[in-house]
């Protein structure tokens, strides 16, 4: 282990909004209070006449812009040095791959390990590759001072330090449609020896012959953003008795009668886009990524949802 | 005065001197102050469309989850409130409105350089609504982009994107002509005597202004096309799998959608800059400061637009220059603030409403000002970037900056071209109510930003439940005060007591012709022998 510890993104970052806050506030209560006490003291009932008609003073003038001018330069100083460490991975960052889509975060792991939420060994540097599967996302993280656009066909990425164990909120910042509010999960930060176990436990997508949760998958894919559960409208249409209903899809411009099968939800799954519910919009990206094995849950959990 | 000399003034004003009426007389009219209230009631208009919209979009943040609609109406109801602000009220509102109906006057001409180009660009404008208005009920539904229109999801969206664009990218010819008609008259059309060092500051916010519509708008026209080129014909141009870059579509729209900020911002200054010292009765401290400062922000400003995009993936290289740029442009603002301060100083103040409106003109777009500091420094963007900090901090310098100097202008210009006036009272009352239901709602909304509550979220954790709740109701107490002064002030306008001469004691030209002015504006033409804000020298007390 290294001796030093590692200076965390959110340690860098707080000392220059504390900064240019307190600058802020200084210069907030100056102004005000120059405003106040001149209204009050020269308000037309103590002072009817105009005591002055100066039209400006040529040092007054060189203080107030040689001053504001360092004070900002300071500012633009410290920003910019505290950026890079933002824009720094520490040597040694255990690497994380983030594929953010409408509407929902996937994380995988060196060894093939795959999860929803993002968990990390408290202490250690994470790099977090950024990939988009459709359009802009933003991988914001409040808690350690850190965002970045997620952009399709651009390599991207961030990194923070969890110096407690703990959950985080973890947001997309880039407005990305109807499931935005919804493209929420969290980071896990979990001691290391916890965190090695977690890594090792179920790698490459599940153990052979363990049952996959469909329901768990539906929710951590986002699906809930469009589709709900329950009847109520959305997006999308809703997943209550899906099996067997009569529905108008529109296929290739023209409609048709459908009855939803087996067969119907596998292909709306992965090529959402072949035959469209009427009345709905053809946003769905398609999720041709899906293991056998995770396409059998959801198609299960379809089903069986009365 | 008496009613009946009250109709005899007006009688010899631009209302109906000309003898002609009727509908026909207002839309084909080429007469500035004529298409002055054209725009003004066309811009202000949508404003209150905007802030229904924007009231609607509290309602539903009022509690998490579902309140009153959908995802899909909610990401609508945003994108629509901000295209209809920005493209149809506060790019053409101030130009159009108040600099139609005064900046003519104040350089002593008789009308702007091109009066039918005047009326064309008014036309321009409103076809260029109606298209923005035909796209919110035809086709797939009102555009959910955001008013920003990024791509690659508004390339894929079903929603009405195109339409909403076209329209918009009508408005950008208005906005152009304008601004070519107004830097012409400026040049061309002073009255002998008004120099460059005495034109009233407002005239000279919009020059600069007038530069930046020329310049800036050409390119959010192209980008609008490429962006409906990218959804019609699927040029790909800014689809990475066919070698495009979404990134570049970012710099093409902030190239313009900066500089535009400072289309919004710099006339409000301008009036500010007007108001302060007559209600004062001083001469504005450091007027050169202040003119050269509009112009080094028209300047300056336009090469500070990548502070949009600090997280985008651009080029740290780039996040160094744009930084830098951005903290390079807030000193001449921070000069203006000084010197509308300093006016103060020593003169005799009367806190009438336009003063009021101008006086928190000053504080609001302080802070907004300050916090934009927070934006333009690297390290403390990124945490606070595309969250609710950001929506508070632009609503601070377009609301509380440009909204607050448009209803200062409101009370200052428009009983001059009306005849009447507002009753004082009630415009004292609405101002405190709006001055304190923004500062609930904006000021709450930098909070919850520092929080971490992202932008354009339709639904939020329950740790941002109470703060939304505050914002909500300071917009209401924000939504009453405008009530009670939009309805005294066109009560004022239109049936109110008698406004005639200068009783503000403004010493720019629009204070010496009759009220309301003529449709000649000047019965003789005028010689300036003073400056816009030399009192004494021109017999005020």
């Amino acid at each position: 282990m290294d001796a030093t510890r590692l200076i965390s993104t959110t340690e860098a970052i707080d000392p220059v909004f504390m900064f240019i806050f307190g600058a802020c506030l200084v210069l907030l209560l100056g102004i005000t209070a120059a405003m106040l006490i001149f209204v009050v003291r020269y308000h037309r009932s103590r002072a009817p006449q105009p005591t002055s008609q100066v039209e400006g003073n040529l040092w007054l003038e060189v203080v107030w812009i040689v001053l504001p001018t360092l004070l900002v330069l300071a500012m633009f100083w410290y920003g910019w040095k505290e950026y890079l460490v933002l824009r720094t991975v520490p040597p040694g960052a255990m690497e994380v791959t983030a594929t953010a889509r409408m509407w929902s975060w996937e994380f995988s792991y060196a060894n093939g390990r795959k999860s929803s939420k993002l968990y990390v060994p408290v202490g250690t540097a994470v790099k977090v590759n950024l990939v988009a599967a459709d359009v802009i996302h933003g991988f914001f993280l409040p808690a350690f001072r850190v965002k970045r656009d997620v952009v399709p066909g651009m390599p991207n990425h961030a990194w923070f330090v969890a110096g407690t164990a703990g959950s985080y909120d973890l947001f997309c910042s880039q407005y990305c449609g109807t499931g935005h509010s919804a493209m929420i999960t969290t980071v896990e930060a979990l001691p290391a020896g916890e965190f090695e176990e977690w890594l090792e436990h179920d790698r490459g997508g599940g153990d052979k012959g363990a049952r996959i949760d469909g329901e768990k998958l539906v929710r951590e894919k986002g699906c809930l953003g469009c589709h709900s559960p329950d009847g109520s409208p959305g997006v999308g249409p809703s997943f209550k008795g899906i099996n067997g209903r009569s529905t108008v899809v529109i296929t290739k411009g023209t409609e048709r009668t459908i009855t939803v099968d087996d067969a119907y939800l596998r292909q709306s799954i992965t090529e959402p886009a072949v035959d469209v519910v009427k009345g709905f919009q053809p946003i769905m990206p398609a999720f041709g990524d899906l293991s056998k094995e995770e396409l059998d849950a959801i198609v299960q959990y379809l089903e069986e949802l009365k | 005065m008496t009613t009946e000399n009250i109709q005899s003034a007006t009688q010899h004003s631009f209302w109906n001197d000309t003898g002609k009426t009727g509908i026909s007389s207002w839309i084909f009219s080429t007469d500035h102050k004529r298409i002055g209230l054209l725009y003004f009631y066309s811009t202000f208009g949508f404003f209150l469309v905007g802030v229904l919209l924007g009231l609607l979009i509290r309602i539903e943040l009022m509690a998490p989850g579902r309140t009153i609609m959908g995802a899909q109406t909610y990401n609508a109801l945003f994108t629509v409130h901000g295209v209809v602000m920005i493209f149809l009220f506060i790019i053409p509102g101030f130009q159009g409105s108040f600099g139609n109906l005064v900046m003519p006057i104040q350089i002593g001409a008789r009308d702007v350089s091109f009066p039918r180009l005047n009326l064309f660009s008014w036309w321009i404008y409103m076809i260029g609504a109606v298209i923005v208005l035909a796209s919110l009920f035809t086709g797939g539904g009102p555009p959910d982009t955001g008013w920003t229109f990024y791509v690659p999801f508004s390339a894929r969206t079903g929603t009405n994107v195109s339409l909403a664009v076209l329209g918009v990218f009508v408005i950008g010819f208005s906005s152009i002509l304008t601004g070519l008609n107004f830097v012409t008259t400026i040049h061309r059309l002073r009255a002998e005597g008004m120099t460059w060092w005495r034109l009233p500051l407002f005239t000279w916010s919009l020059y600069a202004t007038a530069w930046i519509q020329i310049l800036a708008t050409p390119i959010l026209a192209i980008t609008l096309v490429l962006v409906a080129a990218e959804r019609m014909l699927g040029t790909g141009l800014f689809d990475p799998s066919r070698g495009g870059d979404p990134v570049m579509y970012q710099h093409l729209f902030w190239i313009y959608s900066h500089p535009a900020v400072y289309i919004m911002i710099l006339p409000a200054m301008g009036v500010i800059s007007d108001i302060v010292p007559v209600f004062s009765r001083k001469p504005i401290f450091g007027y050169k400061m202040i003119a050269f400062s509009s112009l080094a922000i028209a300047a300056a400003g336009s090469l500070v637009w990548g502070h949009h995009m600090y997280t985008s993936g651009m080029s740290d290289t780039a996040v160094l220059v744009f930084s830098f740029l951005t903290f390079i442009v807030a000193i001449p603002s921070a000069i203006k603030v000084f010197n509308w301060v300093t006016t103060l100083y020593k003169g005799s103040i009367s806190l009438e409403a336009p003063m009021l409106f101008g006086l928190s003109f000053i504080l609001l777009f302080s802070i907004g000002g300050l916090s934009g500091l927070i934006l333009g420094a690297a390290a403390t963007d990124v945490h606070v970037h595309d969250t609710h900090f950001v929506v508070g901090h632009f609503h601070y310098v377009m609301f509380g900056g440009t909204g607050f100097a448009f209803f200062a202008a409101m009370h200052y210009w428009l009983p001059k071209f009306y005849g009447r006036r507002y009753a004082e009272k009630p415009a004292v009352v609405s101002w405190a109510l709006m001055f304190t239901g923004f500062n609930v709602l904006y000021f709450t909304m930098q909070v919850l930003g520092m929080q971490g509550m992202p932008r354009r979220y339709y639904d939020y954790l329950p740790e941002f439940a109470t703060l939304n709740l505050v914002a909500t109701a300071g917009s209401w107490i924000l939504a009453a005060g405008l009530v009670i002064m939009l309805v005294n002030l066109f009560r004022g306008l239109w049936w109110g007591a008698p406004f005639e001469g200068n009783p503000w004691g403004g010493a720019t030209l629009e204070w010496s012709i009759p009220t309301p002015p003529p449709t000649e504006n000047f019965i003789v033409e005028p010689v300036v022998t003073h400056g816009p804000y030399d009192f004494k020298g021109s017999g005020i007390p």
